[in-house]
């Protein structure tokens, strides 16, 4: 047994034990530590990659086994997911041949005869996104409008049951949307709302209703009330405060809850499957929908549902220091 | 001059006075508030006791028949039926299963990213990404991901083998840089590791070399007459029941272990710096720490995560119904596509449906009061 005091440490001191030194050792744990996190990010993200890497991969390229990463880019599924096509006639073969050799095919039409088919005209696709503009635009407007005032509301003024009233709002966004639809589909078809843009967007607007709320509420209450009390005094009215105050300092919070109401309307699903059927149908379920018809067109799917990435990847990086309240309703700020 | 200047500042100051009667506060709270609260109304609580009505009524909704009062039968019936039983526990073993590994995977996850080095922010950014598109979109694109013949999954499980020997060969390397750090400090852990790595990384050529049961399994993979069909729940042609949920899993577990991770960083975030100062001057293990400083504090967060993924997880519909619509068989048929399914499909059983969405809705309910209330002690206590 060594004594420290006394004999001074068992080995030679080869580096200084200043706290402010890394040793060695925790340099190279360190390096290791980066060098996992960056293999578990690669893992992470290979769906990902595939997804971008099959949006732009021809039917062949696709299907072949095992699965190519070295490939020639097509544009087939993205024409394939916004035209409708015919096989091409035996007889017109020839004269699509000599059109393409020329150049007089348009890009989408040589794509369309690469895969040995004929563009007839757009695809449902293309309504169905138009549907989903319209619908989550609208929705996201009308709630993030409601939610402002309401979330002004709450935070600067007492509310009788102010607890009650805002659990019960986030309660809403708690339920399962198959459990909501089963009455709404009846009342729906009563007010004949059933598969309209009207009653997707009233949905909608439900829906991110109280995340909007519970978003805002937590922006406005982080702008100290002392501003609009010294505003009050030099004889501002309320609704002035309102606007010329408490907004202008709560624009970065309107624009995050506005990208989030957005992506979250963007991307949802059941009741776009369960309310509507043609009219107000949105991307989502159309997607899910094209499995069903001849042959599975995994190009299509693929270079649709980089529609629904390249709006995520944006958002995740614009963002990023938004992100925690986004997803937990403002429950959790930093 | 005083007397300038003061003027001035009155001509200035208060904005010019509106001859409008101001509103009092509680007609603005009242104004600001009603719309968004009648909406909900509206298209919420009104549609929650319609559907509870409904609940102890036979009716469908395809026929021109009104509801008929049946009392308590559906509930009865349904508290009977063993299928449902069934879903319910399927229902059960997904949540289990998939909120178990995020909370794994995430915590770790942010363990790892939570010391700073070049480029982690970047990376901590790109594994959100997962978690913010559309869950049919992704449930859809696992479908391709899992196919046995052209998807990727088989074959990058398949090829992780040469990660194995990989780091078998680099085990080996990283025991010779240990060994000469021992040799410096005299450090017996150190002696100990490079020890541990010889074995790993002599054992693990072994094997390799030797076709062992892990590499032989790995193998399969590469070949799709011999690799899992996941979404069929078969292996090799074999059925194996379970894998089609599993396979539901491991997508649920990529999509939102970021989630986890998110909460549980910021939790990390959240920890002062004396805490561990004063566990070092103590001299406290790393072990120790984690224990006493580290999970103590991110607790509150981590539970937050784990219940907002439990109730999700009830919920979960949109990725199964891309993945699988509930196949093969019932094997994924959790209890909200079982719901759909009666409700909107086949014979349309609204009332039936109904009183199944009561059922889950109370159970969900329970659930997320419990998250409720542990938020409000936690802003209690700030």
């Amino acid at each position: 047994m060594s004594n420290f005091r006394e004999d001074g440490p068992g080995y030679p001191v080869t580096e200084a034990t200043r706290v402010d030194k890394v040793s060695p050792e925790s340099r190279i744990f360190g390096k290791l530590r980066a060098l996992i996190v960056v293999v578990i990010a690669v893992i992470m993200l290979i769906p990902v990659f595939v997804m971008l890497m099959t949006a732009f991969k021809a039917r062949s390229d696709i299907v072949s086994s095992p699965p190519t990463v070295v490939f020639e880019p097509s544009l087939e599924g993205f024409v394939f997911l916004f035209t409708e096509r015919a096989v091409v006639a035996k007889a017109r073969q020839e004269e699509f041949k000599a059109a393409a050799e020329t150049g007089e095919l348009s890009l989408v039409d040589r794509v369309a005869f690469e895969a040995g088919q004929q563009v007839t005209g757009p695809s449902d696709y293309v309504d169905r996104l138009k549907n989903s503009f319209i619908i989550a635009g609208l929705s996201t407007i009308f709630s993030v409008g409601l939610g402002l005032f309401a979330a002004y509301a709450f935070s600067r003024f007492d509310v009788l049951g102010k607890d009650d009233l805002l659990f019960f709002i986030l309660s809403t966004r708690m339920l399962p949307a198959v459990v909501v639809t089963i009455p709404l589909f009846l009342m729906f078809r009563q007010l004949s709302l059933n598969d309209t843009h009207l009653g997707m967007i009233l949905l909608y607007t439900v829906f991110n209703l109280s995340l909007a709320v519970w978003l805002l509420k937590g922006f406005i209450d982080e702008i100290p009330i002392e501003y609009e009390e010294a505003a009050l005094v030099d004889g501002y009215s309320r609704w002035q405060t309102f606007y010329k105050i408490v907004l202008p300092q709560a624009i970065t919070g309107i624009a995050a809850t506005t990208v989030f109401s957005l992506i979250f309307a963007w991307n949802e699903y059941a009741f776009a499957l369960m309310l509507t059927s043609d009219n107000a149908r949105t991307a989502p379920p159309s997607i899910a929908t094209m499995l069903g018809r001849g042959g599975i067109e995994w190009s299509a799917i693929a270079a649709g549902s980089l529609g629904f990435l390249i709006p995520v990847v944006i958002i995740v990086f614009a963002l990023r220091n938004y992100l925690l309240r986004g997803v937990t309703f403002g429950a959790v700020r930093k | 001059m005083s007397i300038d200047g003061s003027q001035a500042i009155v001509e200035q100051s208060p904005p010019p006075k509106t001859k409008r009667r101001q509103l009092s506060d509680r007609s603005i709270v009242n104004l600001f508030i009603w719309p968004a609260l009648l909406l909900l109304i509206a298209m919420n609580v009104f549609p929650l006791f319609y559907s509870l009505y409904l609940g102890f009524t036979d009716y469908s909704a395809i026929t021109r028949q009104q509801p008929q009062w049946v009392a308590f039968e559906n509930f009865s019936k349904i508290l009977n039926d063993e299928l449902l039983w069934k879903y319910f526990a399927t229902t059960g073993r997904f949540a289990l299963l998939s909120v178990g590994l995020q909370t794994l995977v995430g915590f770790s996850l942010a363990m790892l990213v939570n010391h700073k080095f070049k480029g982690s922010g970047l990376l901590t950014t790109l594994i959100l990404i997962p978690m913010m598109i559309s869950p049919v979109v992704v449930g859809l694109f696992w479908k391709l991901m899992y196919n046995p013949t052209f998807g990727f999954f088989n074959f990058l499980i398949g090829y992780t083998q040469y990660l194995f020997i990989f780091s078998f060969i680099a085990s080996l390397f990283g025991a010779y840089f240990i060994f000469k750090r021992y040799f410096k400090t005299k450090k017996i852990y150190l002696l100990l590791l490079s020890i541990i790595f010889v074995v790993y990384g002599i054992l693990g050529l072994y094997s390799y070399i030797s076709g062992s049961n892990l590499f032989g399994f790995l193998s399969r993979f590469l070949n799709p007459s011999t690799a899992p069909d996941m979404l069929a729940s078969r292996f090799a042609g074999d059925p194996v029941p379970g894998l089609a949920l599993w396979a539901v899993v491991i997508v649920d577990v990529w999509m939102w272990s970021p989630f986890v991770m998110l909460l549980v960083l910021s939790g990390l975030k959240a920890i002062p710096d004396y805490l561990y100062e004063a566990a070092a001057i103590d001299r406290a293990s790393s072990w120790f720490q984690f224990w006493r400083i580290t999970l103590p504090q991110v607790a509150p967060l981590l539970l937050i995560a784990i219940l907002f993924r439990t109730i999700e997880a009830f919920k979960a519909f949109d990725l199964v119904m891309g993945m699988t619509g509930g196949g093969p068989g019932d094997q994924t048929e959790l209890i909200s596509v079982n719901l759909y399914r009666q409700a909107f499909l086949g014979q349309w059983r609204t009332g039936r449906a109904s009183a199944l969405a009561y059922i889950i809705l109370v159970i969900i309910i329970a659930v997320s009061n419990l998250y409720i209330r542990y938020l409000n002690q936690m802003k209690g206590e700030d």
